[in-house]
Formats: C-alpha cells, structure tokens, sequence
C-alpha cells in the first residue's frame, strides 16, 4: 500500500513541477467551434476538439481520454442547448476542474447568442429528443458564425486580457474577412432559393433557412429515432407524387437510408460536409461553406 | 421567555406600531396613489418603448440582429420563454423517473438460491420473485446548490413499497487543482459497475462477484475525495471512508473512519474508435457481529456471525470500441472486473443457541467478462460468463474437532458459475425492451437454473447523462 501512496505523491509533485503553458488551452465540442477558436486566437491558443466531424455530437460518450482533457482546460467552447447534454456535464463534472464550470468565464455555448429556431411549444419526447431551448445545429448560417466569433472573440479577451488586443485585431479580421465571404456565397446560393429538400435529421436547419431551401420531409420520423420501414414506406409515397429535388444527408450519417430513398423518388443525394473536416474540402470554416454551396450548385445546376 | 412575558413585549410592539399607522393612514392613502399613477405612467411609457423595438428587430434583417444584441446578454435568455414559469419554479432541480419492471421465468425455486460457498450478504440478490416483478422505480434530483457545490439525490422506490435512499450527496465543484469531495451517501467509485445505476446495466442484474461479495452494489456513508492528474492520459485517483455500514463491514459503535477505500482508474484512447478504462481498488472493512441467518448440518435453522478485517481487491477494466463513431449505430463494448478478499477474524456459531466461537479465515475470489453488441441502430446483444471460487475457509471451530464441517453447510467449498445472453431493443434513448437468459449455478448443485426474464426500463424527465 505505501508503494500506492508513494507513486501518488510522486505523480502529484510531478503534476506541480509542470511549466505553466501561456496559450489558453480550448476544448472545443465540435470542429467547427475548434476551427473558430484557431481563427480568433491564433497562436495563442491551444485547440483541442473532442469529437470529429464524421461523429453525431449528441451521442458522444465521456471517455477517460476527454475527461483528462477537459481537466487541464481553460476554455470549454460549446455548441448548447443540450446537444452535448449527454457528456459534457460528466465530462465538466469529472474533470475536476472549477475554471470551466458553466457560469464561469471559461465555459462559452455558442447558441448563447443565437436566437435559435424551432423551439418547441410543447415539451413532449412523444415528439422524439426534442430541444427544450430550440435546434442547437446553428454552424450551418455564415451570420450565426459571425455572431459566436465576436462573443467568442470577447471571452478569449476577457480570459487573457494580456493579449485583448491581440484578439481584437483577429476578430477584427476575420469578421472583414468573413463578410466578404457571405457576401460571395449569398450571390452564388441566390439561385438555390425555393429548392425542395429532404434532410436527414432536423440539423440542416439553419442551411436551409440561410439559403431559402424549402425542406419537403426528413428521413427521420422524429428527431433522434432512427427510420423505421414503415415510415420509410409512407415517404416514398409521399414524394413520389411531389418529388424533392434533392436529399441532403450529413458526411456523419449513416446514408443507408438516404440511398434507399433516393433510388425510389429518384433524386439524387447529396452528402455535405456539415461540420469542418466533414469532407476533404472543408478544411477550415470558409471551406466548409465553400464546399457545402459547391456541392450542392453541383447537383442543382 | 415565559408566555407573561411575551405577552406583554407583544402588547408593548403593538402599542408603537399602531397609533404610527393610524396617523399616516390618512396621508399615506394619498400618496400611494400618486405613486402609483406614476408607476403606471412609467410603464406604459416602458411597455411602448419595447413594443417599438420588438417591432424595429422583427422588421429588420436577420444579420442585423447580431449588433443589437449585445453579447452578454443572450437574446435566448433575455427574452421570456413562451412557456414561462410561476415564480419560484425557476430554479427546480434537474428531475427524471426511472421505471423498471420484468417478468420471470426460473426452473427452480428462487426462495432457494444462494451463493454456494460464500456468507450471505443479505442484499438484494438472485433472480427474483417468479412472473411479474415492478422494479425500482428511480427518482432523481440533481441541481448545483451555489457556486461551489452540486447536490444529488436517487429514491428508489421498491416494489415491496419501500423507499430506499440510493444516493444523496453533494459535490464540491470549486476546488482547485483537480480534487473534487463528494459527501453524504454515495456508490463507491471502485471498481467499474460499482457507480453504475440499475438502469444502465447492460444485464437485468449485477455479475455474481458484484452479488456475492458486496450484496450488489457498495454505497458509502461518508466522504470521498478525487483527483484527476493534469495529464493527457486520464489518471485518477480517489480515496473514501465512512461509517462501515455497508457489507462486508458493519456500523460499529465507534467514532471516527470506519474502514477505507482506495482506488485507482487509468485510460485514454487507442485509436479513434477504440478507448479504454483499466482501475485497481483496495477495500480494508471491519465487521463486528456480521451475522447472516442459515442452516446446520441437520436443516435446522440458525445464526451465525463473524467478526474481524476484511480486505477487497478489485481489478476492472473496459473496451469500447465505435467504428463508426457513434455508439448507437454500432458498439462492441467489453469489460470484465475480478475481485478477491481475504478475511479473518472469528466466527460464532449459533449465537442463539451454542454460542461457540473460533478463528475463521477465508481468501474468496470472482471475476465476470461480458460483451455486449450494438449491431443495429436500435439493437444490442450480450453475453456475459460469471465464476466464483469460494476456496477452502479455515474454520477453527472445525479444524479443532468441536464442530464437523458439515455443521456449515452453506461454506462448503464451491465454484458458483453462471453464463448469460441478453437482447435488447432501443427504439429510443429512454426506452429499452430487453430479454436475457441465464445457465445460472450459482448455488453449485448438479442442476443447473435455467432463468429466462423480460425487463422494461423507462426514463422520463432530464435528459440523461453517463460515465464512459
């Protein structure tokens, strides 16, 4: 047994005698607020993201290894609106770590300056996993992105005043950088307007409302419960008498569905990245809306 | 203070308050009202005023919002919700109801099952009661009391109509450099199953070893004391102690810790599907009259106790692996735990009756390895081997020649095994349907039970969250 307490003395002073390291450490829930936090802190940060853009952020599971992470956080950078309810309390809880609790200045949601769309009137899981604060998948609108950067850009301020100017100049930047990109994509999404979509799960929302694409239905009957044949069956009757023009699905979905569904009311699929890294394409957050304007101007042309 | 006396400071507050409120009444009445027609002036004037901008906000472009909105301020949180709240429900707890239930099927009486080999420990063990059972019906509250602490409560309301508290304890949720302190009644952080509530098995019941040498699960009354090393490889420690009144120990009449618990978990990943978890855990526990009701060699009924050390090891360790990085589309999860204990002491044969007491000794050990699979978006399959070895206990009273062994009937040597499968059916993330079939041996006779069960496990309220 004192081997045991000795090894654990040993690891604490060890854990003591660590360099303090400058940049603030970020754990990003997704990679797209990873991406955010990279453009708005630069050098100055340390971005660590839990998921990938291949993974459904609501059904991650709080392993050791993300606990560990979230332990030596500074910053956690979350989505909100219970997409991560799942495992980032445990992760928050377990971590041990007081800085990153939520209401401290190193806990930042981005749908906290968002006014989120579809909130439910009526609180019911009758209606499938439904969310009480509304449709947490808000990266798809460029102006959602704009305003998480300059609350995000402002936290990172606040948590590293030493560099708040650094900051300023970045969110400066970006923001300079990030209109003019809205700007372009608005004029090559104008012809997308009206355009009748099916999705997958309800999380292309925002896409939809920023482009004006109309969605016509969704593969999944209700939120978070996957299709069932039945319902699958009552689709295809449903769009083959007013066929979409075509079925989004998410780089991170299982297409299985999708494809069944595209071979009977003939439209095509087509797979975004949605997330950043969720195609080769998408490598930071202007290539994600570059590749997800891209890849659907491919189809619609 | 007497009644007289109160009376008469009673009478005397009165005496001041009164002829005060008489006299301003009259002008008071009249003030009051021209507050409160400033009052409404102000308000209509308020009320117009953000009238106005909700009209400006919803008139202008979507983009023009985010300036506006200032950014502490969240629009989310500054507006009303559409439902609102009667004052004071604002701040309720995070509240779910858990409902379990099954049906049972066994080949041989459950009034029968035992342990084969191992002192009872008077928990809630075995398959059950035959045909229809109401499980325990789980409530939780949960909410962060203040800044530094978060408090928890789980009810479990049995089916026999009794309240149990599982867990109620706080949690510190400021404390620097990685500790975090849990107080009040708790599971135990050893082990891997130890913490995990009923409705999160992947099996209807606990592994026999978790059965056998903690009567299911191993709650603390007491505190705990965690800490996480600030390193990219998960490494936690923790330590625990409190009143000892948990088997394999008993309260005992003592001030101070009461037995101690230390543990130790490691993990990380090893590739982006694949994570891990491995722990080691030592319980150092002391009964006093642990008595247990039983048999002698002639069927008769009676009660023996033991008292003295008992010390626990336990080895866990669990695999997952997602390939597709959602772990509801397809998982193959495995873990298996061992567990060993020593005790020595003495042990009182027929305390009622006889009353012989002499050294005992025993070295006990278990271990479980289960798979389980979700091979489908809502279905997942299981198997899960248990075994026992109960080893050979010193009985001094035996060995001296005053008993024979067969006076302890139910410490027979035995290894106790059992083999189960189980299917269950996830339609949603608070449903799940499940069915499960045990080779059960644990008494360690020539028949095997063959226990067939269905089970319903409900979850309604807060969203729930796991440990990995």
């Amino acid at each position: 047994m004192s081997h045991f307490i000795r090894s654990a003395l040993a690891l604490l002073i060890f854990a003591a005698a660590l360099p303090a390291n400058a940049a603030i450490k970020v754990l990003a829930t997704t990679t797209d607020w990873g991406a955010l936090a990279t453009e708005l802190g630069g050098d100055q940060v340390n971005v660590y993201v839990a998921t990938s853009a291949l993974q459904d952020v609501h059904r991650v599971e709080a392993k050791p290894s993300l606990v560990a992470r979230a332990r030596s956080a500074d910053l956690v950078v979350a989505s909100g609106a219970e997409l991560e309810i799942g495992w980032l309390p445990v992760l928050i809880q377990e971590s041990g770590n007081r800085h990153i609790q939520p209401g401290s200045p190193g806990y930042f949601e981005a749908t906290s300056v968002i006014q989120l769309l579809e909130k439910p009137e009526h609180f019911d899981r009758s209606l499938g996993d439904i969310h009480p604060q509304g449709n947490p998948h808000v990266q798809l609108d460029p102006h959602n992105i704009a305003r998480i950067a300059k609350a995000l850009s402002e936290r990172l301020a606040e948590l590293d005043s030493a560099h708040a100017q650094y900051y300023q100049q970045r969110a400066k930047d970006f923001d300079t950088r990030w209109q003019a990109a809205i700007q372009r994509w608005e004029a090559k999404g104008a012809s997308l307007k009206g355009t009748q979509v099916v999705v997958m799960h309800r999380d292309q929302t925002y896409l939809c409302q920023w482009l004006g694409l109309q969605q016509v239905a969704a593969i999944e009957p209700k939120p978070g419960m996957p299709p069932t044949a039945g319902y699958l069956g009552q689709l295809v009757q449903q769009l083959t008498k007013a066929p979409p023009r075509v079925i989004l699905v998410n780089a991170y979905n299982d297409p299985k569905a999708a494809t069944w569904l595209s071979d009977r009311v003939h439209a095509p699929v087509v797979v975004l990245p949605f997330s950043v890294g969720g195609t080769p394409e998408a490598k930071d957050l202007f290539g994600l809306f570059d590749d997800t304007l891209n890849k659907l101007l491919a189809v619609l042309k | 203070m007497t009644s007289c006396k109160a009376r008469a400071a009673l009478l005397a507050l009165a005496g001041m308050i009164l002829p005060t409120l008489s006299q301003a009444a009259a002008d008071d009445v009249a003030t009051l009202r021209a507050e409160l027609d400033a009052l409404k002036k102000e308000y209509t004037t308020r009320v117009d005023a953000l009238e106005q901008r909700i009209a400006t906000l919803e008139s202008a472009p979507v983009g023009a919002l985010a300036q506006s909105a200032p950014a502490e301020a969240p629009p989310a949180m500054a507006m009303p919700s559409q439902s609102g709240s009667a004052p004071g429900t604002a701040f309720n707890p995070a509240m779910s109801l858990i409902l379990a239930g099954s049906y049972t099927d066994t080949s041989q009486d459950p009034d029968t099952w035992r342990i084969g080999g191992f002192i009872p420990s008077g928990g809630e063990v075995g398959p059950g009661a035959r045909s229809f059972n109401l499980g325990e019906s789980e409530i939780t509250l949960a909410a962060n009391v203040d800044p530094y602490f978060s408090a928890q409560m789980t009810a479990a309301l049995t089916g026999d109509d009794e309240v149990e508290v599982e867990e109620a304890f706080f949690r510190t949720l400021a404390l620097p450099e990685g500790f975090t302190a849990k107080g009040g009644r708790f599971f135990s952080g050893f082990g891997y199953l130890n913490e995990v509530h009923a409705h999160a098995w992947d099996f209807v019941d606990q592994p026999l070893a978790y059965q056998a040498f903690f009567g299911g699960q191993f709650k603390q009354d007491g505190l705990q004391v965690k800490w996480l090393a600030p390193t990219d490889l998960f490494i936690e420690l923790g330590a625990e102690t409190g009143n000892g009144d948990e088997f394999p120990g008993t309260q005992r009449n003592r001030n101070g810790l009461n037995g101690a618990t230390l543990f130790a978990h490691v993990g990380g990943d090893i590739d982006d599907a694949t994570s891990w978890r491995a722990g080691a855990a030592y319980l150092d526990q002391h009964a006093e009259d642990r008595a247990w009701d039983t048999i002698d060699e002639f069927g008769l009924p009676l009660t023996n106790s033991f008292t003295g050390k008992s010390q626990t090891w336990v080895v866990d360790g669990v695999l997952k692996w997602t390939p597709v990085g959602d772990p509801q589309r397809r998982q193959l999860k495995v873990q298996g735990e061992y567990m060993r204990r020593r005790e020595s002491g003495d042990l009182t044969f027929d305390t009622a009756g006889s009353n012989l007491s002499d050294g005992y000794r025993s070295t006990q050990s278990g271990w479980y390895l289960q798979g389980v699979y979700q091979f489908l978006p809502r279905w997942r399959a299981g198997l899960r081997y248990d075994a026992l070895d109960s080893g050979t206990p010193h009985i001094a009273l035996v060995e001296s020649g005053e008993l024979p062994l067969s006076a302890f009937p139910t410490l027979l040597p035995a290894d106790p095994d059992r083999i189960s499968i189980m299917l269950d059916w996830n339609p949603s993330e608070f449903t799940r349907l499940r069915a499960q079939y045990d080779w059960d041996n644990a008494r360690d006779e020539d028949d095997r039970d063959r226990v067939f069960r269905l089970q319903y496990i409900y979850g309604i309220g807060a969203h729930g969250a796991h440990k990995f």
